[in-house]
């Protein structure tokens, strides 16, 4: 056997040593150079592009990296036919899986729209190109309160468009209208207890641990060890009653009949209740304890090769007719004031949060090496 | 027919064989029936029944990601498939049949694709594919980006294993002899590759070929990783769909994707049937 | 040709060589010629494979930045200690159990039936072999759909179970679940080289081994299984491997509750972003499969 692996093992070592030397190997992206990032900055560690941009000016067409669905391609018709730059789409299934790409070295993209953390983590890794506020005047629509977001206090880097939270979405047919609105309906034995087998979490590390932290009155991004396990032996007894953990088929669930109880992002619990055969039999709560509130943007990366085609992209998405087209269209809430009168009740009343749990809201920030004692405890958690 | 009768066992047997037959067919079509008939479901949530209509196919027509992403599946799938196939029978052959330097080591190289897990072998070819292309630009000024290419490349790379390991499974055990004998009568290596060997170990290579086509269809993980500007790829669209549901639109497109195999299939067996 | 010692395949025929010399000679040529056949296959997985591989070893070694960055130039073996934790161990003994179910289920169910087609008409054996694969140019994801609305607490089989007076039943996030979508998902991995390797059989042996032993099972087990066991070992491992790193199954029909090694290794290498730790995790996790796949091989090769 050994005889059989040692050349290959030889083949590895080879190229460690290529690899360990420093040069024309290392990619251009930054996926792998040996300068180590700063802790907590919210600046790039290295010198970051930045784009000299006018309005309107373009120079090619585009590359847009995005969620899948996640963009009316009425629009982007529209936006070839003013501007004559058209729009490739191309669609990713998470954060995590843009930022390897990107980090891995995957180039010839322009647009991304990357969550709130995912924005602080792509600026630290100077990914995100600083851009030039003369090219994208409809920053000014955005509504004051997302426009010192704390992962980019200056929206230097990013143009927040749609936002929501995170919370439950229940079936009032079957636990009645009579119910605590409080993560206490998952981590209470006695109250979750009813409803044992009947009740999905995301599974997500950050997401379901910060609901944890939440109802025990903690901050959503404590990184203190004892409260940290404290939430994961919470998890861990709600792992028992749990049908299943899901980040993404929580509505499917619901509405089908196999839960009754789910945990979710409030644009996805709409979509699903829209299309329900009675939607009133449904209802989508921030608990009372506080959740998490997020938000997704658009951005433009340091190595694209038409930056001014992609400001103006982000200035046409900014802009008051197309925020609430895009907005009913995907039926995610924009933080676009000026978009606001055109967006449809059902989109809007997502946001009629009662004032003292807004204020109860959190981003989930990067946590930097704690991410890994999240996942851990997360992991350890379900078993 | 002769030959194959001796291979018919008794009464009992010879039904409960047919009957587990049809009943996995039974089970791998089912989902498909299920799959075909929730194409026609008007509701948006593919488990949940809102009656008929053709709604999902207007949609599809009316797609262009869609339609994009298939056009580049099935490019991926045909070459990565065709040439997989070739690479891995010659490997098969030259692991199963002849003893040359550096046999065990290509040996066990074969099989570590198969061995990788996804996201692994996704992200080394990513990483991988980021430097070639950073040296290329080094040495002759030439920006080179993620696509098609990439994605077809990575697809080869991890069949060639699977057609390698399917073929071996029919030339292992398979009589020497016969061809040994083929070869006195030919005398010439060429000829008794094509008239002997070849149709010899021909059952596996088209299991190979099939095992191919199929991974290359599904693959998500590692396609989405490689892919570049304007090559995502019909699985990897669907993939991204988890987030806001699964609409009956990809089962709309599963669909068209089933019937026009079924359609390739029996075409090919009536031209098989004309020129007999 | 004529030389009576030469091994019985082509030999260039050397004017005036002994039978030993001969002998040399075809192997040398052999040799030679088996290196050119394996020659593109090996190269192309040489550079579009061991070198990308090579690169995740190295990765294996580097450290992880606050942010998630890989850090090369910082070497260390933290992410090769870290592996000994019995919660990995755990996870890594769960995904064993469940490929090995999985991979006997395949086989159990998937030996007849490729015996079936292998032993039907020439031009019928083609085309069924051709509708087992139909069924998969259609979506993973979607298929794996339409089986969570099968066995949904409102689906086919708890209306069916209700209706005969067990009343619903609900398969949906139970093992059961998970075992059915990888059976479905991996059956036709084992169909393929069972059915190439049935498929070969000089069935005149089966019927000679019938009239031999009084038993068509004992015929079977003399004759049949022995020849067909290259088959089964590829066949077993085409199933086994890839169970054995299934997620997305585990996740849609099994809801995910606990945690597999295929899922744990991608929320290394996204969730989590610590790349090193993924790296290394999949290279011991490979290495251990080589060595198991290779051993039973050989071991296959010979007993089973």
């Amino acid at each position: 056997m050994q005889k059989r692996l040692l050349p290959l093992f030889a083949l590895f070592a080879l190229i460690a040593a290529a690899c360990g030397g420093s040069g024309p190997l290392d990619d251009p992206a930054g996926g792998g150079d040996t300068t180590a990032a700063t802790d907590g900055a919210s600046e790039p560690a290295s010198e970051v592009a930045e784009s000299t941009c006018g309005e309107g000016e373009t120079d090619g067409d585009i590359v847009l990296y995005n969620w899948t669905e996640y963009m009316d391609p009425k629009l982007l018709k529209k936006f070839k036919k003013e501007h004559g730059v058209s729009v490739t789409e191309d669609f990713y299934p998470s954060n995590e899986e843009l930022l390897a790409k990107i980090q891995g070295g995957a180039a010839g993209y322009d647009v991304i729209v990357p969550s709130d953390y995912m924005v602080s983590i792509m600026v630290k890794e100077g990914l995100l190109m600083r851009l030039s506020r003369d090219a994208i005047p409809n920053g000014e629509n955005i509504h004051a309160d997302f426009a010192e977001p704390p992962y980019d206090p200056q929206l230097a880097y990013s143009m927040p468009f749609q936002f929501g939270t995170t919370g439950l979405g229940v079936d009032k047919k079957e636990i009645g209208e009579d119910f605590p609105r409080s993560w206490g309906l998952i981590f209470d034995p006695e109250i979750a207890g009813q409803y044992e087998g009947r009740i999905s979490l995301l599974d997500d590390a950050r997401e379901t641990m910060g609901a944890a932290l939440k109802y025990l009155g903690y901050e959503l991004n404590e990184t203190d060890d004892e409260k940290l396990q404290e939430a994961a032996d919470l998890v861990r007894d709600a792992s028992q009653r749990v049908a299943a953990f899901t980040s993404d088929q929580y509505s499917d669930f619901l509405v089908g009949g196999e839960t009754v109880i789910g945990h979710g992002f409030s644009g996805t619990w709409q979509f699903a209740f829209v299309e329900a055969e009675d939607p009133d039999r449904y209802e989508y709560f921030v608990p009372e304890e506080g959740g998490t509130i997020w938000t997704d943007n658009m951005a433009v990366l340091a190595d694209s090769e038409h930056p001014c085609s992609a400001q103006t992209f982000l200035n046409f998405i900014l802009d008051a007719d197309n925020g609430a087209q895009l907005s009913n269209w995907t039926y995610y809430e924009s933080p676009n004031e000026a978009a606001r009168p055109m967006i449809d009740d059902v989109v809007v009343e997502l946001s009629k949060i009662p004032p003292d749990v807004q204020s109860k809201l959190e981003f989930i920030h990067d946590t930097g090496n704690d991410e890994i004692k999240f996942n851990d405890l997360f992991n350890r958690a379900k078993g | 027919m002769s030959l194959r009768e001796g291979a018919q066992p008794g009464g009992t047997t010879r039904w409960a064989l047919s009957a587990n037959a049809w009943l996995v067919f039974g089970f791998f079509y089912l989902p498909i029936v299920l799959l075909v008939a929730l194409s026609f479901n008007d509701n948006r949530m593919v488990g949940v029944w809102g009656g008929a209509s053709l709604r999902w196919y207007r949609e599809m027509l009316g797609n262009a990601s869609v339609i994009a992403s298939l056009q580049n599946s099935l490019v991926v799938a045909g070459i990565s498939t065709v040439l997989s196939t070739v690479l891995g029978t010659a490997t098969a052959i030259a692991l199963e049949r002849f003893r040359f330097r550096g046999r065990a080591a290509f040996d066990g190289l074969v099989y570590l694709p198969v061995i990788i897990p996804d996201v692994t072998m996704a992200v080394m070819m990513l990483l991988f594919f980021a430097r070639a292309f950073a040296m290329v630009y080094e040495a002759t000024g030439t920006t080179l980006h993620l696509g098609i290419t990439t994605i077809t490349l990575s697809h080869i790379a991890f069949n060639i294993s699977f057609v390698a390991i399917v073929v071996r499974a029919r030339l292992a055990g398979l009589d020497p002899a016969l061809e040994e004998a083929a070869a006195d009568l030919y005398a010439d290596r060429r000829k008794t590759f094509r008239h002997v060997t070849l149709p010899l170990i021909m059952p596996g290579i088209l299991g190979g070929a099939l095992l191919a086509l199929t991974l290359s269809l599904d693959d998500v993980v590692i396609t989405s990783f490689v892919a570049g500007p304007g090559s995502t790829t019909l699985p990897v669209y669907v993939f991204g769909l988890v987030r806001r549901g699964v609409t009956p639109l990809i089962n709309a497109v599963s669909t068209v994707m089933l019937a026009a195999s079924m359609l390739l299939v029996l075409f090919s067996l009536l031209v098989q049937r004309r020129s007999q | 040709m004529s030389a009576p010692t030469a091994p019985p395949t082509l030999v260039p025929k050397l004017e005036d060589g002994t039978g030993e010399e001969l002998e040399h000679a075809a192997t040398r040529a052999d040799s030679r010629r088996g290196a050119l056949l394996a020659l593109p296959g090996f190269a192309y997985l040489f550079l579009f494979f061991a070198l990308p591989l090579g690169i995740v070893f190295v990765y294996s070694f580097a450290t992880r930045s606050s942010t998630g960055r890989t850090i090369l130039g910082q070497w260390s073996v933290d992410s090769y200690t870290r592996l000994i934790d019995p919660f990995v161990l755990q996870i890594a003994w769960r995904s064993f159990a469940l490929a090995a179910a999985a991979t006997a289920l395949c086989l159990l169910v998937g030996y007849p039936f490729a015996y079936y087609i292998a032993t039907r008409s020439p031009r019928v054996r083609g085309l069924l072999l051709v509708m087992v694969m139909i069924p998969f140019w259609s979506n993973f994801l979607v298929r794996t759909y339409a089986w969570r609305v099968i066995l949904g607490s409102d689906g086919p089989v708890s209306r069916l179970t209700e209706l005969v007076g067990i009343g619903q039943t609900r398969l949906m996030f139970t093992s059961t679940a998970v075992m059915i979508g990888l059976v479905y998902g991996y059956l036709p991995f084992m169909i393929l080289p069972l059915y190439a390797s049935i498929e070969r059989l000089d069935f005149s042996l089966v019927e000679a081994g019938r009239d031999l032993y009084a038993s068509g099972w004992e015929a079977f087990r003399r004759i049949t299984w022995p020849l067909s066991r290259a088959g089964v070992i590829a066949g077993s491992i085409l199933v086994f491997i890839p169970s054995f790193g299934a997620y997305v199954t585990p996740e849609i029909l099994g809801g995910s509750r606990t945690t597999m090694l295929g899922s744990f290794i991608v929320r290394q290498f996204l969730a989590a972003r610590d790349w090193p730790f993924g790296s290394s995790l999949s290279f011991v996790v490979m290495i251990a499969m080589l060595v198991a796949a290779l051993v039973y091989f050989r071991v296959g090769g010979k007993t089973l």
